[in-house]
Formats: structure tokens, C-alpha cells, sequence
């Protein structure tokens, strides 16, 4: 098998989260999918690592990770507040610059 | 022409059966995250696919991010993502209805062509070298070698992200903080409120359901002291519910009627 096969793999996985970042309402899965997408680039990562032969990648892949874990933190607080102030997780329902 | 498959290396087969196996069923997870309706669903698709990446992380010599990647994000991230939908509700399924239009084949179209324009650069694009692998470079540890990198070459990188975690620490209990807008009635603030209302029969407290009555059961309602039932007894779910006892029944007879 190649190994750049895993790349592909990223590739579709990183699509897949894109789209469901521009086609889900639920706040919660917008960000389930943006996570999605964190761990396809890190997959990419460690390929890359492997290839090269050093672990620059692999140092990368764990800076993602962290940077990673303080979105989610803040991201889910955000929609929590959201949550308390309109009772309600979908992103069609923040639209108070609309009116 | 798409000339895919630019060989960089080959791996050896229990690595390729690994990979077929799995990589299938992550993109089917993934899939399946996408259109699962309700959020616990995609939940826990999303958390098979990291466990999926996790396995291959340590397929490719990556150790130390493979068990990461299982306490990170299949541990506490996943934990976060599920209780956060405990609290925001459960049953909060997506609306279907599409408010910009078009949006829904406008966005697969684009993902087709996304998806499509980075499989075939990855399969055009030559790296010009063969795959190195990281046998050489994990010889004293994979561990070892991540924190060689990280406390010397990325040592900047990692006090900074030191920084961002703290920052972030502190944005979620701010964003998370509600103020309180009065202070919360006491035990003591009910007493007192019972005293200065406008009589003193609820002074003594409301009696608990049962007390005095026939049965000592939490549907039927108290015996005031005049021998007339009291409703309040009961608590006020029951009576949504529409399961207390009339309490008519357990009214106490005046004794001249009893005498008749």
C-alpha cells in the first residue's frame, strides 16, 4: 500500500468537515465538523512526518491538538451564553445584526 | 490525466490490511456524522473516527500522539462535546428548513470540487524523494524524540501555546459566568415572608401530603386542623400530571351528619 494513501484518506475526511461546517444548523455539530476537519489535517501531519523522516510534523500535529482542545473550550462556552440568552443552538437563530 | 498513486513507499501489509479496514469505516463514520439528525449521534461517529485516526497514528510510528489523540480528544473533548449537549438539550435536532437558497447543493458541489482538487494534487504532486519512515528517528523513542523537538527547536512555540491555554482557561469561566441578578430566597427570607403576609394561617408552614388524612401517601392531601382538606399538600407536578385524588373524599364529617 502506498503511503500516500493516508493522504487521501485526509483529504476526503477534511471535505467531508467542510461541508458539514457549511450545512448543519446545530451550533454543537458546526463545531463537531470544524474538529472533523482538525483531525484530518493531522492526519496529513503525521504522513508527512513519516515521509520526511523527522518528527517536525509530529510536533505540529501536537500543537493542533492543544490549540484544539482551548477552541472547544471556548467555543462550546460561547455557544452555552448563546444558548442561555436565546434558548436555542442553531445558527440561524443568532441573526439579531439582520433586524 | 489524473496519475494517481505517486509511489513515496510502500508499507508492509498488516499496515495495509490495517488501512483498508479502517479507513473505509472511518469515511463511513464521517458520512454518517454529517447526516445524523440528532447530535448525539454524530457524537459518537465523530468519536469512532478519532479512535480510527488514533489506530493509525500508531501505525505510522507515531506512539505518543496516538495515545493523545485517544485522551484528548476521544477523552476529553468528546466528554465536553456530549455534556455541553446534556445541558443545551438532547432532543435539539437540526430544522430542516433552508433559509439561504440553494445552500445545501451549492455546498456539496463545492465539496466535490474541494475534495476532488486536493486528491488530485496529492496524487500529481511529487515529493521527490522516497518515504524516509521514522524508524531511524524513533530509535531512542518516540516520546523521547517529540520532547527533544519540543524543548529545544519549538521551545517558543510551546510557551506561547502555554499562554493561548491559559487565555482560553479564563475566556470560558468569563463567557461561562453568569451574574446573579437578586440574591436567592433563603429558608430564613421564606419564614419572614410567611409572617408579614396577609394572614397568619400559613405562619406554622404548609402540612406535608398525607398528614392527618386517611392514608399517608403524597396524593392525597392533608388534613387541616378544621378537618377540611388542603390541596397545596400536594406537590404541584402531581397535579399536572393529573394524578392526585380528589380530595372531597377525605373531608371529615360533621358529626350530625354522621348521626343521621
Amino acid at each position: 500500500m502506498d503511503i500516500s494513501n493516508y493522504l487521501y484518506l485526509s483529504a476526503i475526511l477534511f471535505t467531508i468537515g467542510a461541508v458539514g461546517v457549511v450545512v448543519r444548523r446545530n451550533a454543537i455539530v458546526v463545531f463537531m465538523c470544524v474538529e472533523l476537519m482538525l483531525n484530518a489535517a493531522n492526519l496529513a501531519f503525521v504522513t508527512f512526518a513519516r515521509i520526511n523522516g523527522n518528527l517536525d510534523g509530529q510536533v505540529a500535529s501536537f500543537f493542533t491538538m492543544v490549540v484544539a482542545a482551548c477552541e472547544v473550550v471556548v467555543g462550546l462556552a460561547i455557544i452555552v451564553t448563546m444558548y442561555r440568552s436565546r434558548r436555542s443552538a442553531s445558527v440561524d437563530d443568532a441573526s439579531l445584526l439582520k433586524r | 490525466m489524473l496519475n494517481l498513486a505517486i509511489h513515496v513507499g510502500n508499507t508492509k501489509t498488516p499496515e495495509a490490511v490495517l488501512f483498508w479496514l479502517l479507513a473505509p469505516l472511518a469515511t463511513l463514520a464521517a458520512l454518517g456524522m454529517l447526516m445524523a439528525k440528532k447530535a448525539v449521534h454524530s457524537a459518537l461517529l465523530l468519536a469512532w473516527v478519532m479512535i480510527t485516526l488514533a489506530i493509525f497514528y500508531i501505525a505510522e510510528d507515531a506512539l505518543f500522539l496516538g495515545i493523545v489523540q485517544v485522551v484528548v480528544y476521544t477523552g476529553a473533548v468528546m466528554m465536553l462535546f456530549l455534556f455541553i449537549l446534556m445541558l443545551v438539550g438532547v432532543d435539539s435536532s437540526d430544522s430542516l428548513v433552508e433559509n439561504i437558497k440553494g445552500q445545501r447543493p451549492a455546498a456539496i458541489a463545492a465539496a466535490i470540487g474541494v475534495g476532488g482538487l486536493l486528491v488530485s494534487l496529492i496524487g500529481r504532486a511529487s515529493l521527490g524523494r522516497t518515504a524516509i519512515g521514522l524508524v531511524e528517528v524513533n530509535s531512542t523513542g518516540n516520546v523521547q524524540g517529540l520532547a527533544e523537538q519540543l524543548f529545544t527547536k519549538y521551545v517558543w512555540a510551546f510557551e506561547v501555546i502555554s499562554a493561548l491555554l491559559i487565555t482560553a482557561a479564563l475566556g470560558s469561566m468569563v463567557l461561562a459566568h453568569s451574574q446573579k441578578i437578586k440574591s436567592r430566597t433563603a429558608q430564613r427570607d421564606q419564614s419572614i415572608a410567611r409572617f408579614r403576609s396577609g394572614s397568619l394561617a400559613n405562619a406554622a408552614g404548609f402540612p406535608s401530603s398525607g398528614v392527618f388524612a386517611r392514608h399517608n401517601a403524597v396524593d392525597v392531601p392533608a388534613l387541616l386542623p378544621d378537618g377540611s382538606p388542603a390541596p397545596t399538600s400536594i406537590s404541584g407536578v402531581l397535579e399536572a400530571r393529573g394524578d392526585m385524588i380528589a380530595s372531597a373524599p377525605f373531608q371529615m364529617q360533621p358529626v350530625e351528619e354522621e348521626e343521621k
